[in-house]
């Protein structure tokens, strides 16, 4: 008998109990964007203001795309940060208003401050299905062609902007510049 | 006489026992239009649109709840995409068109029964590789124990001496056990 058999179980082991110590830290919550490096779906609807939107109304330069809605906690969390960028004007931000009510979103951006450009209302939550949301807050990194490049999952914090979006965002600007 | 007693006693229990059971199946029976009113109702033309819609919404998964199916789920998404489904099935679109409508937006989370893919592989035959690994672990060791069973131990020389010898000290001190027990 071949004795550095005896080492096979040894070694399935390491290797199942590396693959499972991976495992351990990989967040089942967030599923991977299936439109990273596909254009923004079509769209032909209004802002919560009602002025109508259509792909063309999109910023010709990289922008951020922030899913929000009055009813949603973890938006409010992040908000301090859009406001920031906004102010400073490092990136464009447009809001998708998802699944609110018109009403609650105007007086949400009253109270918190509108860091975005425009808001898309989506009430019935429709853009949403076509953007593959599944809950606010969603945050997509989306380049001067209107091509989705990044999307961030949950409370976009100022940890994640500096380790995650500025990097990305840099990077994203000297593929451009090209 | 007493026995008698006792059994109408028990009849009497018995029937007041059944009548809050009928009065509480009753009850039962009349909650269901409560309780399952938060749920969407949809129209369907015939019944096969209807047996369609369930069956897809069982067998895709809501994106945002983990781990419930669009028909068992409260949240938002789940009850957008119910609607959809609807929709799909209403303008004629088949099982086929309305799945990948799912997979281009939300991908293999969709389905509970992910699709056959060069990703998806192990997933699928991950459970026979490992029977089958077991099986010819199993195997191995039964034939081994057969070809042990089959050949005749053969010692020589040295071995054998001291193999004589453990047999015979052995067997002294069995004896030995024995007579000090009688």
């Amino acid at each position: 008998m071949n004795r550095s058999l005896a080492f096979l179980p040894v070694a399935a082991f390491v290797i199942l109990a590396l693959v499972m110590w991976r495992g351990l830290y990989l967040d089942s919550k967030e599923l991977p964007s299936m439109l990273i490096d596909k254009p923004m779906p079509a769209f032909d609807l209004t802002t919560v203001d009602g002025t109508s939107v259509t792909n063309d109304s999109l910023p010709s330069e990289p922008f951020l795309l922030n899913v929000w809605g009055s009813y949603c906690l973890p938006c409010l969390v992040e908000h301090p940060t859009f406001m920031r960028l906004s102010e400073s004007g490092e990136i464009p931000i447009v809001g998708v208003n998802y699944r609110d009510q018109k009403a609650l979103a105007l007086n949400w951006l009253e109270d918190n401050g509108n860091p975005y450009a425009f808001s898309i209302l989506d009430e019935p939550g429709r853009f949403g299905i076509d953007l593959g949301v599944y809950g606010a807050p969603e945050t997509y990194l989306v380049d001067s062609k209107g091509v989705i490049r990044y999307r961030h999952v949950s409370v976009l914090d100022e940890t994640i902007w500096r380790e995650v979006f500025e990097p990305a965002i840099a990077e994203l600007r000297a593929e451009e510049a090209e | 006489m007493s026995s008698h007693l006792t059994s109408q006693v028990r009849l009497r229990k018995f029937s007041g026992f059944s009548f809050l059971c009928l009065a509480l199946s009753i009850l039962a029976v009349s909650l269901p239009g409560l309780s399952f009113a938060q749920v969407d109702t949809f129209e369907f033309e015939t019944q096969e649109q209807q047996k369609r819609f369930r069956s897809l919404s069982d067998e895709l998964r809501c994106p945002m709840c983990q781990n419930t199916s669009l028909s068992g789920s409260t949240g938002g998404v789940a009850e957008d995409l119910r609607r959809e489904v609807h929709r799909m099935i209403m303008e004629g679109m088949s099982d086929e068109q309305i799945e990948q409508f799912m997979y281009e937006r939300y991908g293999d989370f969709i389905f509970y029964k992910p699709r056959l893919k060069p990703e998806t592989i192990l997933l699928w035959f991950g459970p026979l590789l490992f029977f089958l690994i077991g099986a010819i672990v199993l195997v191995n060791i039964w034939r081994k124990a057969k070809k042990m069973d089959a050949e005749p131990v053969v010692v020589t020389g040295d071995s054998k001496s001291r193999l004589d010898a453990l047999i015979a000290e052995h067997d002294r001190s069995k004896a030995v056990a024995k007579n000090s027990n009688e």
